[in-house]
């Protein structure tokens, strides 16, 4: 069935496109009421401590504000934690804005101000004083290494270390070739473009209508129904179009409490739009510090891998990722030994960033495989095929595929691997010092319960619901193509609903499982569609197809017809006034296949070959060229597939160049909480990206055959980037981003034309 | 049209805009950004904020044809000025040949820096000092994109530069 494609598979132009590049799409602060109000935030300027003193006369004084909220005055919400637990939240405490005087990270909501306009809300936030009493702060990572501890209460056992297998100490000690050392990467911050933003509008009657920036509507409308014991009824919340969120959407965010907390409180339409400012204080990659050892015999072969991870989290929340785990499973060995660690530092909550776990603990273990094929004095690249591995040693489970010798293969042709000279600093242009670093990627291929609704009119055309987001991945144009294949329309006959609470069920976007969930469940809804019009169709006199089984019969060009031979059928639109019908509407819900799960493990898999250019006196390192080989199952739309993964290389330079956030430990307080300081790739910093799909039949990792996109292009690229570095300087550079300074400390570089 | 807040009492000023063809007039406070006066009382919500501090572009306008963070300009400054925002440039109906390149070459992903790029880039391409793809580059920097799609924008202005260097070749040769 899938060969057949006429829709799916094809490189189309999204279709909420055209509404994107004309500026009519609607993002959350893009909604508007009568006598609307608009909230501001006013931070926290210490790290730990309480709040002495707060006063906002001034503040409250300022024309046009209505009222300013502190903890002292904010309208009662739920008291209990688990009123607080959004879908995916961690365990500890969440977060409840304004509850009390205590202050656990720099930039916490201290005070809400709310004006008539946007500009009287953020001058008069600035007339709100506080008096702080403050405490010593901790929030580097590195002197908290003495307090680490194992998480208490597992987010989820998957992220939790496998048993040791065989005795990695033992098989370290006795290998001829070792290597061992820290990798520290710092934390990094999401900074989608699109400010974080809630618009909540009341209706007359108490009814609301939320705009809001998440990665799941029905996440946060149960979030906010939860805390204001609201009648879930009366309570729609959109993401019709989300501005970037890579993660730091999943969880709501304090301006949707803060919106609807001010709207119920002053009765009126409620807009709070955060500032670029306080965008770093959520939900960040958490700075990790890992040792990565491993050893392997004369040819290469690895006899021990023992990856231990450490990263940070908040005091009121224990967040997880699966760092580690990866090093158990990207190769094969025999002597493994996996640990988890997190300590807690007087920082907000970190949370899941683009391939939480696997961008950080991947970018380790890739590096290290580099030392470890200089130190064997083999090819980087010949070092990872001779340790491929077949099946997942960390579960014991066979794969569902792994196509990852393709993508070594076609990605090494595409890049011209094979003209690598093997030694450091052997390849230079001038005054250029050229290197090649090759990674492997890794991802799971997950897939989460889904449901969807399809609509079939009499005209021939359908309608697909589901409470999907669509982050800037394509879910619209995705999940379109898929009914327009069931139904052979073109695209443009199919219209895509989701973003709405309203909509069927469905779990946030994230994980890269939204295609696979979400598309199924529109599969399996048009299927469904299919057979009751087949029902239909039966109760016709002398029905040409009244034998017909639901697998035997298809919709072509406006008929069902017999898969095997087209000419019998009948017009759909036959069928359906026949039977008096105006639509066809089925809900599928779909979940993964536990059997399945059982036996096997699913993964999407790449390999990343990067080209770097070092100035040879200055050290300023280019990125000249990345292949990127994706081997990611069933490919729903080549053309968004490609930017996907794009985008997932070009976060991946940021990790490796870039991206640092950047903390006084003096004062616990982020320094470059902006987006001039906190540096992310710009159009200079990109030159050549080359995406390579390899051709995956996968059939169990979902019914459609799809792995999922949205993670895999970043994973290994920071590895692939600094084994250039090392290529080209000589210098092994563990610590990201790995910029200008750091390599002028670790190089000889050329400074004969200085002297 | 008095967009001064109800409950203001300090003094508005007058200002005039020529706002995507259309000539409007306003009683407005002279700390409110033109960015702010677009999408807020003017509900020209194409034009974005990102960042609110010149540091990202996605408010990007064109300002007596010039490219503008309109995050950076107080709207009081502009009397007289003519503004083109994304909404002026083209409708989902009827395009302009950059916002046609850039829905063919998929150079967005989240949208949302979207009409700054596009904006940027047809003042760019007006502008006619960038020739070489590594001149996109570099004059399209002030424009970040998160969701990487540089290349893809890259590819959407070359196309644009191409047919419009082409033009006026064939004309010539008809």
């Amino acid at each position: 069935m899938h060969n057949s494609s006429k829709v799916v598979g094809l490189p189309l132009s999204r279709i909420d496109g055209p509404l994107k590049v004309t500026g009519q799409a609607g993002y959350a602060a893009e909604y508007f009421a009568p006598d609307m109000l608009h909230g501001y935030v006013v931070g926290a300027t210490i790290a730990t401590g309480r709040i002495a003193e707060i006063d906002t006369a001034a503040a409250e004084a300022f024309p046009g504000v209505v009222k300013v909220y502190t903890y002292k005055n904010r309208p009662s919400a739920a008291r209990r934690d688990s009123k607080w637990k959004d879908e995916v939240a961690l365990p500890g405490h969440p977060l409840r804005p304004l509850d009390n005087d205590k202050i656990l990270f720099d930039g916490q909501p201290v005070a809400l101000v709310v004006a008539d306009s946007f500009e009287a809300a953020r001058d008069a936030s600035a007339l709100v004083r506080v008096t702080y009493a403050a405490d010593e702060p901790h929030t580097d990572l590195a002197l908290e290494r003495g307090n680490s501890y194992v998480p208490p209460v597992p987010r989820m056992q998957a992220f939790m270390p496998p048993k040791p297998r065989g005795n990695a100490e033992a098989a370290f000690s006795q290998a001829p070739h070792q290597i061992s050392a820290d990798y520290v990467i710092e934390g990094e911050h999401h900074n989608p473009m699109e400010l974080f933003a809630t618009t909540a509008i009341r209706n007359e009657d108490g009814t609301y209508l939320i705009h809001d920036k998440s990665q799941g509507s029905q996440n946060s409308h149960d979030y906010i129904c939860n805390i204001f014991s609201l009648d879930p009824e009366k309570v729609v919340v959109r993401n019709s179009y989300i501005g970037g969120a890579f993660g730091s959407g999943l969880r709501p965010k304090h301006q949707l409490f803060f919106a609807v907390m001010a709207s119920l409180d002053l009765k009126r339409s409620v807009k709070v739009e955060m500032s670029r400012q306080e965008m770093f204080y959520l939900t960040w990659r958490p700075s990790s510090i890992q040792t990565v050892s491993l050893a392997a015999d004369e040819k290469g072969h690895l006899q021990s891998v023992m990856h231990h991870a450490l990263h940070a989290t908040s005091r009121y929340e224990d967040y997880q990722e699966n760092v580690a785990n990866w090093s158990g499973l990207a190769y094969k060995c025999d002597n493994v030994t996996i640990s988890y660690e997190i300590a807690k530092l007087d920082v907000s909550t970190p949370g899941d960033m683009r391939a939480p776990g696997a961008a950080t603990g991947v970018t380790a273990l890739e590096t290290a495989m580099d030392e470890l094929a200089y130190e064997v004095g083999i090819d980087p690249l010949e070092l990872r095929v001779i340790n491929f591995v077949h099946r997942d040693q960390n579960t014991d489970k066979e794969l569902t595929s792994k196509a990852l010798h393709a993508c070594y293969r076609e990605g090494a042709a595409r890049f011209g691997w094979s003209e690598r000279s093997h030694e450091p600093r052997s390849m230079r242009d001038g005054n250029e010092l050229i290197g090649w670093g090759v990674a492997t990627g890794i991802w799971e291929a997950q897939m989460s319960p889904a449901e969807a609704k399809l609509r079939l009119t009499s005209d021939g055309k359908v309608t697909v619901s589901a409470a999907a987001s669509d982050i800037g991945t394509g879910t619209y144009t995705i999940l379109g193509q898929l009914a327009a294949e069931a139904f052979d329309l073109k695209l443009a006959d199919v219209t895509v609903k989701i973003g709405d609470s309203t909509l069927p069920k469905t779990t946030v976007e994230g994980g890269s499982w939204t295609a696979a969930s979400s598309g199924t469940a529109v599969q399996v809804a048009a299927q469904m569609v299919i057979a009751t019009l087949l029902k239909a169709a039966q109760k016709l006199d002398n029905s040409p197809l009244a034998k017909a089984t639901e697998e035997q019969v298809e919709i072509a060009e406006g008929r069902l017809v017999l898969e095997a031979n087209h000419q019998v059928g009948i017009a759909v639109s036959d069928i359906m006034s026949a039977a008096g019908l105006d639509m066809i509407e089925e809900h599928a819900k779909v979940e993964p296949d536990k059997a399945i799960q059982k036996k096997y493990s699913a993964y999407t898999h790449s390999a990343a070959f990067v080209e770097v250019r070092v100035d040879a006196e200055l050290g300023q390192v280019r990125v000249t060229r990345v292949v990127n080989a994706v081997a990611a199952g069933r490919i729903l739309n080549p053309k968004t597939a490609r930017s996907q993964v794009m985008g997932g290389v070009v976060m991946g330079l940021g990790m490796a160049l870039h991206e640092e956030g950047m903390v006084d430990h003096r004062t616990g307080r982020i320094m470059n909480h902006n987006i001039a300081e906190y540096h992310v790739p710009a159009h200079a910093d990109i030159e050549e990206i080359d995406v390579i799909f390899i051709d995956e039949d996968d059939d169990k990792a979902s019914p459609i055959g799809v792995k999922g996109l949205g993670e895999i292009g970043i994973v290994g690229i920071a590895a692939a980037v600094s084994n250039a570095i090392f290529h080209a300087t000589g210098a092994r550079i563990r610590s990201f981003p790995i910029t200008i300074d750091k390599i002028l400390a670790e190089t000889s570089l050329e400074s004969e034309t200085l002297q | 049209m008095d967009l001064s807040s109800q409950s203001h009492t300090a003094a508005t000023c007058p200002v005039s805009l020529t706002i995507n063809g259309e000539r409007r007039s306003f009683d407005i406070h002279p700390w409110v950004s033109l960015l702010d006066l677009l999408r807020g009382p003017l509900e020209l919500t194409g034009t974005k904020k990102g960042c609110d501090h010149g540091q990202c572009g996605a408010c990007t306008v064109m300002i007596n044809g010039e490219r503008m963070n309109s995050c950076l300009k107080l709207a009081v400054s502009l009397d007289g000025a003519e503004i083109t925002t994304i909404e002026g440039l083209g409708t989902p109906d009827n395009m302009h040949p950059m916002q046609k390149a850039f829905l063919e070459h998929d150079a967005y992903q989240c949208g949302y820096c979207t009409p700054g790029q596009i904006c940027s880039a047809v003042a760019l391409v007006k502008e006619g000092h960038a020739h070489e793809r590594h001149e996109i580059r570099e004059q399209m920097s002030g424009n970040l994109c998160r969701c990487g799609a540089y290349t893809n924008i890259a590819d959407a202005i070359e196309e644009v530069m191409g047919a419009e260097k082409a033009a006026p070749v064939r004309e010539a040769a008809e």
